[in-house]
């Protein structure tokens, strides 16, 4: 009976979190899926609004065809560990302290965030997280699925 | 006169690269988004500065403007 809840807790848990540093990303391993490519900072607070959104996307969305990577910019890791502790992230996230990534795709502002379709190919791009704009932005989504 | 006319190229290039990089990246305002770097993080101190201003100039106002300093405001 033990083992059976242990194994019930275990497959409704959230999958949490997965931290790796900048130089363990590689897109192309995730072609033949629609990656939502998010870039976000401890200190912003819109990056801290679209958490919760980005976790319901996956649930929404079946995990072999939709995926979503983050890519934390803080320079310290203590305030993405501290960031992490307080709001929940069902997704994978690279660490990029010195913004080496953010340099090439030129993030704009904070959070920035790319649609990149199932042959690699980037989109759309969104600069900032707007409520009101979530239906568009999963309508996005929808038409690449 | 020559060798005048190279230093002057070659100080205005340097006066000239001076500039070339102004600003923070949008992931570099950490430090601009906390809370003590606010115009009016310390309320007193800015009421005590608004009243000297305003007795001065005989006019208030002006100080700050709106955004966290994320950039997507």
């Amino acid at each position: 009976m033990k083992k059976l809840l242990m194994v019930l807790l275990l497959t409704i848990s959230p999958v949490k979190a997965e931290i790796y540093n900048i130089s363990q990303l590689d897109l192309k391993s995730h072609q033949g899926k629609v990656v939502y490519l998010d870039f976000w900072a401890s200190w912003c607070k819109p990056c801290q609004k679209s958490f919760p959104w980005m976790n319901s996307l996956l649930q929404k969305y079946p995990r072999d065809a939709f995926t979503i990577i983050t890519v934390n910019l803080d320079a310290e890791t203590e305030a993405m560990h501290q960031f992490l502790s307080k709001v929940d992230a069902d997704f994978d996230i690279y660490h990029d302290p010195s913004g080496r990534i953010a340099e090439q795709f030129e993030i704009e502002g904070m959070p920035t965030s790319y649609l990149i379709d199932s042959n690699g190919k980037v989109v759309k791009k969104h600069i900032g997280f707007y409520s009101k704009q979530v239906d568009r932005y999963e309508r996005e989504i929808e038409e690449l699925l | 006169m020559k060798a005048g006319y190279y230093w002057l190229v070659i100080c205005t290039l340097l006066a000239a690269s001076g500039c070339s990089s102004l600003g923070v990246k949008p992931w570099e305002r950490n430090l601009l988004a906390r809370e003590d770097m606010l115009m009016d993080a310390a309320a007193l101190d800015l009421a005590f500065d608004e009243h000297i201003y305003f007795s001065k100039e005989a006019s208030s106002g002006g100080q700050g403007f709106a955004g966290g300093g994320c950039g997507c405001n």
